[in-house]
């Protein structure tokens, strides 16, 4: 591990002054404490992964998408984490880091609220106050993380600046945190923000692809041909990518959200999309110079997905810098290809994924999937060779919180695979 | 360079306003009335869309003014159209200053800027670790960058800070974000204290809101006064109420004048207790 503040020309702290004490501080911290494990901070850490989160978790084969695809398809299975993401990898890791600087509050921002219910969780776990930003958007399309990190004892800020997601969540933390750095730390959720967040957060993620890794090669004997991860500010991704980052034959695929379209509206500063690494450029955001969904200006787009973890104008310095240097490779799944790929995966292998996950799968159908009517013109073999033999797709967390926007979008659509929810309305209810 | 100027004699005013709030014209018009009223320099805000350091006061003059139009472009055209005779600070965040132009850093910003005759920079989200290349364009432009000293300023980042800082450095009146208050924190003292023996001229900004906020700073050693939230307040209420645009100048004009006289008076006491 190693607390670099630069990721090429990516990265940097383009914060205000009066964050910056707290920074060094922090990059001190984070340099003692995770890296040289003082104290015997990182034993105490993985102890705590294992007893409250649950890990190892296990990398399982998924049978029908190994025969739907003629690939081998590996599941990393962080949706069994506990709280059902990823997210707690980095939260329990950065709440304990908090208390080891004897910090006494930790505020954070979330969108999808899978961040805000870790950080909930690891605050109550470890008895620390927590208050967390969300966008009013983004409440009204996660309630049930919204309950849960209220049963959790933490508090709920409603954001509603802008469109009310993750990037105002965002910016308004980073407010709290200028009042309150004495005594606070900011649980960031996502390998974003000023330096030393970026790197901090990959190593706490970054035990995804280190257990991967090991399963993969006692399982099949060697190491997988691709991995697939969504990506929104990409701390999935990273964790999912790191240990593989030297093994320059595997190829990595930054999934990120295609969104309703991938063109902008300049004129109203809006992109109906989450794509940032494939389409966006060189820009300075919440602390970093990274690639981001911004007008000719400067001014930050509002971006867009059907899923709240991905809708993020911006993206992990580290991810910007891996795709400039052609280790990662950024694709993107729009909306519809992303609700399909949701009941896909529901129906074949009995797994609800996030509508981040989703993506990802949708992805993996895209490439792999029997052809369409879209796809004639994409001939399949190609990209099926593309992929190769084994691929780990990384199952960043479960469905629970989008089930009622996934019934509400599949109903908008018409989609031939969603299930029938008349069920509802035999009993009178509707939905 | 040559912001220290605006300190010599008396203790400077130096309001703020976010250029083109609620619109183009009427904002003119304003920052026209503050010159009147007394302002030694003028700090311009260029509205950018995640305004970080700011409450919610300005947070809602940002998207007021963006609403009307406002953009590089049309920020260094009203700089342009001002008829002021005083020294102008643009203040913005770092990536409007990244991008303009080229796209490639921050020259082609700084060149424009002071072709229009701006002539210093207040940048809150750029510390001084990640400051190079915009201290280095306003070398070679000749154009003052202003640091923000906060009350978690102290030991050596203080000591870089007094290298780096040109024209006068923004004392950070406490922790936070940008908003009118009512009162004075005692980390201003603070503040103020640690930085006694720098020779900079020292501003003190963050909640200042009346006359008698402006006499209290300028007699703890301040050699100005800051003030954006409380103008930016009155020009929100002209808005919400639909006032014609000159009698909200004449009420800036008002309040530019009540903070210009405290800040006159506390320089009469710091004289007095200094002779004593
Ligand atoms: C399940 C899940 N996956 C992915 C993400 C996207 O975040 P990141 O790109 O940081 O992994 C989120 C964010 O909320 C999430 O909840």
């Amino acid at each position: 591990m190693s607390s670099e503040s630069k990721f090429g020309d990516y990265g940097g702290q383009f914060v205000p002054e009066a964050l910056m004490p707290a920074i060094e501080e922090l990059t001190d911290a984070y340099e003692r404490y995770v890296i040289d494990n003082e104290d015997g901070f990182m034993d105490e850490f993985r102890r705590r992964l294992a007893e409250f989160g649950g890990r190892p978790l296990p990398l399982q084969r998924a049978d029908q998408l190994s025969a739907r695809y003629d690939t081998e398809v590996y599941l990393k299975r962080e949706d069994l984490l506990h709280g059902g993401a990823h997210k707690l990898n980095n939260a329990l890791g950065q709440v304990l880091l908090a208390k080891y600087m004897g910090k006494e509050r930790i505020i954070a921002e979330t969108g999808a609220g899978q961040h805000g219910t870790a950080t909930a969780m690891a605050a109550a776990h470890l008895d620390m106050p927590c208050e967390i930003y969300m966008g009013e958007t983004d409440i009204a399309r996660q309630r049930p993380n919204v309950f849960r990190m209220r049963i959790n004892d933490a508090e709920v800020n409603p954001v509603t600046t802008g469109r009310g997601t993750l990037k105002e969540a965002i910016s308004e933390t980073m407010r709290d945190w200028a009042t309150t750095v004495e005594t606070t730390h900011y649980v960031i959720g996502s390998i974003v923000g000023p330096a030393p967040f970026p790197a901090m957060v990959r190593d706490f993620q970054s035990v995804i692809s280190e257990e991967a890794r090991e399963q993969i090669v006692e399982k099949t004997g060697g190491l997988p041909d691709a991995v697939l991860a969504c990506a929104g500010g990409g701390s999935n991704t990273m964790g999912a990518f790191h240990h593989f980052v030297p093994d320059d034959d595997v190829d990595l695929y930054a999934v990120e959200a295609g969104g309703s379209s991938l063109s902008v509206d300049e004129e109203e500063g809006v992109a109906p999309n989450s794509a940032s690494l494939s389409t966006g450029d060189e820009g300075v955001l919440h602390g970093a110079r990274t690639k981001l969904l911004q007008d000719s200006d400067g001014q930050i787009m509002e971006s867009h997905s059907v899923s709240a973890g991905l809708d993020y104008a911006g993206v992990g310095p580290e991810l910007a810098h891996l795709v400039d240097e052609g280790r990662v490779t950024p694709v993107n799944v729009d909306d519809d290809t992303a609700l399909e790929a949701f009941h896909r995966l529901s129906q074949d292998e009995g797994i609800i994924p996030a509508l981040e996950t989703a993506h990802a799968f949708g992805y993996l159908e895209r490439v792999a999937g029997p052809a369409t009517d879209d796809r004639a013109a994409e001939p399949r073999d190609e990209h099926h060779d593309d992929l190769g033999d084994t691929v780990i797709v990384n199952v960043s967390g479960r469905g629970d919180k989008d089930l009622e926007t996934v019934i509400e979008e599949t109903q908008k659509r018409d989609l031939d695979i969603a299930p029938d929810m008349s069920i509802f309305n035999e009993i009178g209810g509707g939905i | 360079m040559g912001l220290e100027r605006a300190f010599a004699d008396e203790p400077a005013f130096v309001p703020y306003l976010a250029a083109g709030d609620p619109d183009y014209d009427a904002s003119i018009e304003y920052v026209e009335a503050l010159a009147r009223g007394g302002a030694d320099v003028i700090e311009l805000g260029l509205p950018f869309s995640e305004p970080i350091a700011e409450g919610s006061t300005i947070q809602e003059a940002v998207v007021r003014s963006l609403d009307a139009g406002m953009s590089p472009d049309r920020f260094f055209e009203f700089v342009e159209e001002l008829d002021v005779d005083v020294p102008l600070v643009c203040m913005t965040y770092y990536n409007l200053i990244y991008q303009y132009g080229s796209g490639q850093g921050p020259e082609p910003f700084v060149e424009k800027a002071a072709e229009v005759g701006i002539e210093g920079f207040v940048v809150p989200d750029l510390p001084a670790e990640e400051a190079g290349p915009l201290r280095a364009a306003c070398d070679e432009y000749g154009l003052d960058l202003i640091f923000i000293v906060a009350p978690t300023t102290k030991g050596d980042r203080l000591a870089s800070m007094m290298d780096q800082t040109s024209g006068y450095v923004y004392v950070q009146a406490r922790l936070g974000v940008t908003g009118a208050k009512d009162d004075v924190d005692d980390a201003t003292e603070e503040s103020l204290a640690r930085i006694a023996e720098w020779d900079v001229p020292k501003a003190v900004g963050f909640g200042i809101k009346t006359g008698d906020h402006a006499e209290r700073i300028v007699s703890a050693g301040a050699d100005g006064i800051i003030v954006g939230s409380a103008l930016v307040d009155i020009v929100a209420e002209g808005h919400e109420n639909g006032d014609p645009a000159d009698e909200v100048a004449e009420r800036l004009e008002g309040k530019a004048r009540e903070l210009k006289a405290g800040a006159l008076r506390g320089a009469e006491q710091q004289a007095t207790a200094e002779g004593s």
